[in-house]
């Protein structure tokens, strides 16, 4: 079976050691997702696994036969840039940009999991079902991916004006 | 007299002739009486717009190349073996398992690695750019604990990391200083060839006679850098010559240093850098390049080598800890009657950087008496460096505490004990302020805080388990240019490029010179491309001292009074400009027009159309840094916290933090915010959480890992509030003064002083952490 790479059927590796942040960055050149520990701790390498987040660095490359992977450079449509990387460049979400990758796709998945109700260690209603866009809510859930630069408040300016736009676009549906 | 402010100065290196020389070449707005930089007065320009970053849209993409993702044909991947002993002698190598390794293609130690100069330790040379001058893998030695003791190539990562683990060494050991405690003599420090210490009257007689007096020590850790991207290096050979791509904050320093380290000609080695994942004084030219590229040169093959987050640790220095006593003694009106700042910080007996940390006090208050000083010792560990304001981020948060400390004693308001005590002249060299505005920073700062709510009696504002605390402290970073700017302007009839051998880490560097070149050029920004980050464009820019904006700004403008000349000849007689001089005419509307007569213009097309030339081509060298010696030239920054600690478990949040800059003109206001917000958030991890642990027994840095050396994450940082004075510095390029480092300075006091407020306890250990509040 193949892993599904932004659309494209990929060959899992034969070394099974090989991460799939391995296999994006140095068998698929796509060098967008980024290796920043190579341990699970700065979220660099997020991607999205099946449509939620996950760390590429922590995830084995063929563990993902069959499923479909999401970089950095899948997130836009036919090449336009995604709703919140422009958001990214508007708030200066970003300095050195080598976290920025793993914000953008940690941000995506993490909204899905505010819609389906998961929640965080500051989710006061356990049964509300969707959660609010709060900031907490947003910087609570965005702690896992690390910035060095010191671009938080950019990041989730740009989080919460973007996904506040969406909701209130499906609102007005 | 100004031994530190000598010692700063002695960066330039100047023999006599050559500052005389400099003088006649520096131009008149440097110089006192001087012209300002015309710059400074344009006001409907490009400089002091919130453009938004060039490279925005390739960075959101992932599309922005960094070192270890240039792929080269053939290539072979890098994996370090660290050493697990702090000093002594290699006994025994047995690499036959990794060798026979699938995939391995070389394993190099000391006995088979080709022989190598030592680097060129920083501040050795104008172009040294390495942490420290150890032999790298030329002897049995082992200088300290995670030293790189082999190194493995294979054709996959995964099978050079297997083959590493297969290493197996014996060593034998012999004693180490890895603490304070075990360290040899201690001895005045020296920086940039100088002595830390300066003494003005007798500060030890007047402060024991003062009616007011603080006298304490304050503690900061170790720090390590932590940008996000681990350094690596991805390099070839091609016939004779070094191509590396780096990641560095310093192209034409690791280019110079690496063909001495190799024996080779300087334009033998060319270092490509244009992006740069972090770097804050850490990424610059460490052991793991000079392996790769002895590697590469051994295999016969392109290295890449992409340092793990633990290897970054062992290999790369970072902060030194501090030990400092600052002692203040003040009259009845709070003057101040004598500052002592002096302490202890080791370094390593290979690096010459003791931290600084006296740095910020030498220009700080107008004290009487003033004693100054740093001593250091050896310890055997991995050489520590530059971060992020060296001296002042750590020297702050001890002058700003005790300050804050003896306001209290003295029944004063924090900000008013400062003000009373601001100098006219810089108090320990002489000299005027170039431009000091701190007062109107701190009353700008002020009222927008919201500071006159702030009970002065600690420990009076509660809600629910919740103390809550306010506290200021005085932020403070010199203006720095260091000498060897130059840049190159490409003009042709669609626009100009500019060229220059300058860094972007995250500054925005392209963006704010772009911004500037479309001014000082007359056209329009999407006119002027900027190309940087490669050691065969013009210049010697260290990316350091918060200096790029500076040094590239002035290197730009003495370009482009070359281009006016050029252009001048080049128009002729036929052209409205006939017979004007360089002085006469200025750049604006994509040409070139009278000063006082702008109906006489003449556009860069229509001038280079008619000498039928495609493009123009000028350089231009910036001078001497001579604004440094006629003036003391610095940034501050009135900084206000707002925390609140948990009664019942001692942790700290900071719920509101305002930066308040007088840091010249601002240049982008979008980038420039990002900037300050960076500093003062690292300055958040070094008040709370951030700290280096070093086995004091053994040397081994323990925390080596992101989950275990802990930085402000999302959740820490709340919205970061920043203003700043806009008042151009007279006397620099553009009235800019650089901003990078200066956020992560009086962030820490702030802090502190504001858990005081909280709380009622005085914490002089840094990190904050919990433990030190229950």
């Amino acid at each position: 079976m193949s892993i599904a790479v932004n659309g494209s059927a990929v060959k899992p590796p034969d070394d099974p050691r090989v991460s799939l942040l391995d296999l994006l960055r140095e068998t698929l050149h796509l060098s967008g997702t980024k290796k920043g520990c190579d341990q699970g701790a700065c979220g660099a390498c997020t991607v999205l696994l099946d449509g939620q987040r996950v760390l590429s660095c922590l995830t084995l490359a063929v563990q993902c036969e069959g499923r479909s992977v999401t970089t950095v450079e899948g997130l836009g449509a036919d090449g336009a840039l995604h709703p919140l990387q422009h958001a990214f460049i508007e708030h200066d979400g970003f300095q050195c940009g080598y976290c920025t990758p793993g914000q953008i796709c940690s941000a995506v998945g993490m909204i899905g999991e505010l819609r389906r109700g998961v929640p965080s260690h500051v989710t006061a209603d356990l049964a509300a079902g969707a959660i609010p866009h709060s900031r907490e809510e947003l910087r609570e859930r965005m702690s896992g991916n690390l910035c060095r630069c010191g671009a938080h408040n950019g990041i989730i300016d740009a989080i919460a004006e973007t996904y506040a736009e969406t909701t209130h676009a499906e609102a007005a549906e | 007299m100004s031994i530190v402010g000598k010692g700063k100065r002695a960066i330039q290196g100047a023999a006599q002739s050559v500052m005389k020389k400099a003088v006649e070449l520096a131009p008149d707005s440097l110089l006192p009486g001087g012209r300002p930089d015309p710059l400074i007065r344009r006001q409907h320009g490009q400089i002091g717009r919130p453009v938004s970053r060039v490279d925005g849209p390739l960075k959101v993409r992932g599309a922005a190349p960094f070192a270890a993702e240039v792929a080269l044909e053939g290539m072979v991947y890098a994996a370090l073996a660290h050493s697990t002993i702090a000093k002594g002698r290699i006994l025994t190598i047995d690499a036959g398992r990794a060798e026979a390794a699938p995939g391995v293609v070389l394993v190099m130690t000391h006995r088979n690695a080709p022989r190598l100069a030592p680097p060129p330790r920083f501040l050795s040379a104008a172009k040294a750019a390495a942490g420290d001058d150890v032999p790298v893998m030329q002897d049995d030695r082992v200088r300290w604990n995670g030293e790189p003791v082999a190194l493995v190539l294979a054709e996959t990562q995964e099978q050079a990391d297997h083959a590493r683990s297969l290493i197996r060494i014996t060593y034998a050991e012999e004693p180490a200083a890895t603490s304070l405690a075990t360290a040899g003599a201690h001895e005045v420090g020296t920086f940039m060839g100088e002595p830390l210490s300066a003494k003005i009257g007798d500060a030890e007689a007047a402060f024991a006679a003062a009616p007011h007096k603080v006298d304490a020590v304050y503690r900061t850790p170790p720090h390590n850098h932590n940008a996000l991207e681990p350094h690596a290096a991805t390099l070839v050979w091609r016939d004779g010559a070094l191509f590396v791509h780096d990641a560095t904050q310093a192209v034409a320093h690791t280019a110079w240093s690496l063909a001495r380290i190799f024996g080779l000609e300087e334009d033998q080695v060319h270092v490509s850098s244009p992006y740069v994942g972090g770097g804050f004084g850490g990424k610059t030219l460490w052991q793991h390049q000079i392996l790769a590229a002895a590697a590469a040169r051994l295999a016969d093959r392109p290295v890449r080598i992409a340092l793990s987050r633990e290897g970054v640790y062992r290999v790369v220095g970072g902060r030194s800890p501090t030990e400092q006593r600052v002692a203040l003694g003040a009259d009845a009106d709070g003057r101040l009657t004598a500052i002592i700042h002096r302490g202890v910080t080791p370094k390593t007996p290979h690096s010459a950087m003791p931290e600084p940390f006296i740095l910020p006090t030498q220009s700080a208050y107008a004290a009487k008496t003033i004693a100054l000083e740093v001593r250091t010792c050896d310890l055997d560990l991995v050489a520590n460096t530059f971060m992020r304001a060296p001296g002042e981020a750590v020297g702050t948060v001890a002058l700003e505490c005790a300050m804050d400390e003896l306001a209290e004693q003295l029944g004063l308001d924090p900000i008013e004990l400062r003000l009373r005590n601001e100098p006219e002249t810089d108090p320990v060299s002489g000299r005027p302020f170039s431009s000091r505005n701190l007062a109107v920073a701190y009353r700008l700062g002020a009222q927008r805080f919201g500071w006159d709510r702030r009970n002065p009696v600690p420990r009076s504002r509660r809600e629910g388990e919740w103390l809550v605390g306010m506290g200021c402290a005085t932020a403070t970073y010199p203006y720095h240019r260091m000498p060897g700017g130059a840049a190159r302007i490409t003009l042709d009839a669609g626009g100009a490029r500019i060229d220059v051998a300058a860094h972007e880490m995250g500054m925005g560097t392209a963006t704010a010179q772009a911004q500037i070149a479309a001014d000082r050029l007359g056209l329009p920004l999407e006119a002027v491309t900027v190309r940087y980050g490669d050691s065969s464009l013009p210049g010697v820019i260290l990316a350091g001292g918060s200096q790029q904006t500076a040094s590239v700004g002035l290197s730009v403008m003495m370009a482009h009074r070359e281009l006016v000349g050029e252009l001048l000849k080049l128009a002729g007689n036929d052209s409205p400009l006939a017979g004007l001089g360089a002085e006469e005419v200025e750049s604006a509307d994509a040409g070139l027009r009278k000063l006082d007569d702008p109906g006489r213009f003449e556009s860069y097309a229509s001038i280079l159309g008619r000498a039928g030339r495609g493009e123009l081509v000028v350089e231009g060298s910036a001078p001497m840094p001579l604004e440094t010696m006629h003036w003391s030239m610095h940034s501050h920054g009135a900084m206000f916290c707002e925390a609140r600690v948990n009664a019942v478990t001692g942790e700290t949040r900071v719920s509101r933090f305002l930066g308040s800059f007088d840091c010249g003109r601002i240049v982008n206001p979008k980038t420039a915010a990002s900037q300050f917000r960076g500093g003062i958030i690292m300055g958040l991890g070094l008040a709370l959480m951030e700290e280096t642990q070093v086995d004091g027994r053994t040397g081994r840095i323990m925390n080596r890992t992101l989950a275990d050396y802990h930085l402000p994450v999302h959740l820490d940082v709340p919205e970061i509030d920043v203003i700043w004075t806009d008042i151009p510095d007279p006397h620099t390029p553009m009235g800019a003064r650089g901003i990078g480092e200066i956020g992560i300075t009086g962030t820490g006091a702030a802090v502190a002083n504001a858990v005081y407020n909280a709380t009622g306890r005085r914490v002089r250990d840094f990190p904050i952490t919990l433990d030190k509040l229950l």
